[in-house]
């Protein structure tokens, strides 16, 4: 079956206006965030309502036609990739606040809600949603299900997965389901944790309901230089081994502060190897007691200099330079690839300087920013897309980087999800079996494999070529370099 | 210890593959404190109990890893000696129960409102599989959105898919401070307090309410704890008391527990008060209400569907099933699941699901 009778069976139960067919309206479809992976979708559907749509699903699962879901297309792993023969669902027209409830402190919301939106309607009531990924002005709360969405203060208020009670949608088939919801820990298996950060290979999500929490009266930077990066490393244990959990607790190397600064104007240390920036949040009190411990506990680690923030103006723009440190990646390079990676907080050092030889291997640069706390590792690398070779090197760059997170006990992503562009790294980091286990799951929710396919889990033969190529990378000249 | 480990799972993947190829149901136990609890038991005793010890624990990561079998008090003494602990509180009937056992049932204790359940500190398990393979999802790190979460699907699923022959839980340091206050507040006064004050940010990490009493628990930095003290008012009620009242609310010790039937509803926390005979005991600050032997003969699970709540019955007849009912398109996707982790339905048959 062509596009066109997809199409014209589409149209019988959705306004002519919600069916993009032509190529000029498709184009803007073709990637999400992750802009190195490119594919024109067959046709875009661009539904009003839930029942719309449900019709969309109805339609496609009889035909047989793949179906994609996108949010906002700010996703970093390429999750929302077109299929060529396929269905682009983007679902930012499902934009309605459902219901904001002060007193349970609970968000009801359609899946195409900007994340930021949330929290200013919230904020009345003293409110907000607390995870905040960087891209939380443009990406959707659906998408934020779909990739199981993290931030800068997860280490203290969690991920998606934390702050989400429940969801209604649809399977493949068109079949209404509720997971989860407002009373806590029900009946059966927890399907829920299964939906979130399934990348839309599951279910079509039409309706999120999340946790708000008040927000802190008071927050304060902490701005810590190291001379290298090890004691670096070290100083984020030390923290939280003195019992502290802080609301965020950022690294960036050199190479990210010196990006930043010329146009964030931030106030970073540029002679420091790297900085550490620690938030406390709570009661002024609460705030001046942790202040005062995480000065301590850095003071000893080792660290250089240490500021604390001394107006919420300041506190704003040490850190506006962290949250621009992918649009710096931008002034300092044409492209740029950001890695994912999360390892035992104890081997930051060790990963930072094995970037560093790597580097020198690729011959590309890359620069540091990391959610210390979490241990989860933000490696830019910068390369130029209309060199082919130079993004060849930069995937394989990257890929090295993950394969080191997974040998030190960590994994390819923390919480950008694997999409397309990892699918070669899941060969490393699952075996057979595990990966057999992930296309059940997926079995058991779509039998007819129409959602998302071709995403998250590869398949046997990828992996045995990907195992074959490694192979072969690793007998290049540099096998005799250091490797752990 | 880390041969003999070898040497206890490389029997039980032999047992667990023998079982598949014979078809023989097999009846997963760690320290069989929670035989009473799921729909029925049934199969030949899998003893788990002899694959044991912590694995891994290195209190900077805020993580620790352990073998099924390990006794819960094991892990909360490690913990204790870091000054850390498990934030989900999961009760222990009795006896010592083994981490398998805690993580396959997927209870909280009264801290769950407020911290989390034991699904939000699973970060990897090691799953057992019907033909006797061993998987790892998840890992010991924080963020960790590689394939589908198959940890946080395996806590609560009381072995229905596999063995959990190993855990690695997030952690966190205790709390600074810790305070109780009593208040005398009627139920539905309670619930609407523990909700105000939640909204109002102040450090609560136990609301509950019985015979009267609302029990209100602050956890947290001196200073928030303090002001949040004076700011709710009540009777402070002394540190050894007072932890005595948490255990014997999270370890089900309290009077409302010798009943002979006992139901356990899970709604919103903020729902008003149920039309139930008799009183509850309210946990969670609002959100797990107990009802006892008055509430025998009511229709309790139409009550908790109209609250927007499931019901179980805790203790007694339970001729509709132990758990509230799933609808039709959940229990298809449970089949579905069960049929493809464990296709011979040899693991834990019938006691997450009757059927399954």
């Amino acid at each position: 079956m062509d596009e066109a009778d997809i199409g014209a069976a589409l149209r019988r139960n959705l306004p002519q206006d919600c069916v993009l067919s032509r190529e000029e309206e498709r184009r803007p479809y073709e990637c999400d965030g992750l802009t190195v992976f490119r594919q024109l979708p067959g046709l875009v559907v661009l539904p009003r309502t839930e029942e719309q749509l449900r019709q969309v699903l109805l339609t496609c699962s009889r035909l047989r036609v793949p179906v994609v879901a996108r949010g906002a297309g700010t996703g970093l792993s390429g999750g929302a990739t077109p299929h060529a023969q396929g269905v682009l669902l983007s679902c930012t027209r499902l934009n309605r606040i459902l219901e904001i409830d002060p007193h349970a402190r609970i968000a009801r919301l359609e899946p195409g809600v900007p994340n930021l939106r949330v929290s200013e309607a919230a904020a009345a009531h003293g409110l907000y949603y607390a995870p905040d990924p960087s891209s939380q002005v443009a990406c959707s709360i659906g998408g934020n299900v779909a990739e199981n969405s993290g931030g800068v203060h997860c280490l203290k208020y969690g991920l998606t997965v934390h702050n989400v009670l429940g969801v209604r949608g649809y399977t493949m088939e068109g079949e209404p389901l509720e997971l989860g919801g407002r009373a806590p820990d029900g009946p059966g298996l927890d399907l829920l944790a299964l939906a979130i950060g399934s990348e839309g290979l599951l279910m079509i999500v039409t309706e999120v309901t999340v946790k708000l929490i008040p927000r802190p009266p008071c927050a304060q930077l902490v701005m810590a230089s190291f001379a290298d990066v090890h004691s670096a490393g070290t100083a984020v244990a030390a923290v939280i081994a003195g019992g502290i959990i802080p609301a965020a607790l950022e690294m960036m190397d050199r190479k990210a502060t010196a990006a930043v600064e010329p146009f964030a104007h931030a106030g970073y240390d540029l002679s420091a190897a790297a900085i550490l920036l620690i938030e406390a949040d709570g009661t002024p009190e609460e705030v001046a007691d942790q202040v005062r411990e995480i000065e301590q506990l850095l003071r000893s680690a080792g660290a250089s200099t240490l500021r604390v923030s001394g107006s919420e103006a300041e506190r704003l723009r040490w850190w506006s330079g962290r949250k621009n440190a992918f649009p710096a990646a931008g002034r300092l390079s044409p492209d740029y690839y950001c890695m994912d990676g999360t390892i035992p907080r104890r081997h930051v050092g060790e990963v930072l300087q094995a970037i560093e030889r790597m580097e020198a291997r690729y011959a590309l640069r890359c620069m540091n920013v990391f959610h210390a706390g979490d241990g989860n590792l933000h490696p830019v690398i910068l390369f130029d897309a209309n060199d082919h070779d130079s993004w060849e090197r930069a995937e394989r760059f990257g890929a090295e980087i993950l394969e080191l997170c997974v040998q030190l006990g960590g994994t390819i992503t923390g919480e950008h999800g694997v999409g397309v562009e990892k699918l070669n790294s899941m060969c490393v980091q699952f075996s057979p079996a595990e990966r057999a286990a992930f296309a059940a799951v997926k079995e058991a929710f779509d039998p007819a494999g129409l959602l998302n396919p071709g995403k998250v889990i590869p398949t046997l033969a990828r992996c045995a070529e990907y195992g074959r190529m490694r192979v072969h990378h690793g007998a290049l000249p540099h096998a005799d370099l250091p490797r752990f | 210890m880390a041969a003999t480990a070898d040497a206890v799972l490389a029997e039980l993947r032999e047992r667990v593959s023998a079982a598949h190829r014979t078809r023989q149901a097999l009846r997963l136990k760690g320290s069989g404190t929670k035989d009473f609890y799921g729909e029925s038991l049934a199969g030949e005793v899998l003893e788990l109990r002899a694959h044991q010890g912590i694995v891994d624990y290195e209190p900077s990561e805020l993580v620790i890893t352990a073998r099924c079998g390990t006794p819960l008090s094991q892990i909360e003494a490690a913990l204790g000696a870091h000054g850390q602990f498990l934030p989900f509180e999961p009760p222990a009937f009795g006896a010592d129960p083994s981490l398998g056992g805690v993580i396959a049932a997927g209870l909280s204790g009264p801290r769950r409102a407020y911290a989390g359940a034991a699904r939000d500190f699973v970060l990897g398990t090691r799953l057992l599989t019907a033909n006797g393979e061993v998987l790892r999802f998840g890992g010991q790190v924080m963020k960790n959105v590689a394939g589908f979460d198959v940890s946080r699907l395996l806590c609560g699923s009381l072995g229905i898919l596999g063995v959990i022959t190993e855990v690695s839980l997030k952690v966190l340091p205790r709390p600074r401070a810790e305070e109780t206050v009593r208040l005398e507040l009627p139920a539905a006064a309670a619930v609407e307090s523990f909700n105000r004050w939640s909204a109002l940010g102040l450090p609560i990490s136990g609301g509950a309410w019985w015979q009267g009493s609302a029990w209100v628990r602050l956890s947290g930095a001196p200073p928030a704890v303090r002001s949040a003290r004076e700011r709710i008012g009540g009777e402070a009620i002394d540190a050894a008391s007072a932890q005595a009242r948490w255990d014997a609310l999270r370890h089900c010790q309290l009077p409302l527990f010798d009943s002979r039937v006992i139901w356990r509803l899970s709604v919103p926390g903020a729902a008003p008060p149920l039309s139930l005979p008799g009183e509850p005991l309210i946990d969670w600050g609002g959100a797990l209400r107990w009802y006892a032997d008055p509430a025998a003969d009511a229709d309790v699970r139409a009550v908790a569907s109209a609250a927007g709540g499931t019901a179980s019955c805790w203790r007694g007849p339970a001729p509709a099933g132990r758990f509230h009912p799933l609808p039709p398109v959940l229990v298809r996707l449970h089949r579905r699941l069960k049929e493809r982790f464990d296709p011979h339905g040899i693991f834990n048959p019938g006691r997450l699901v009757a059927g399954l």
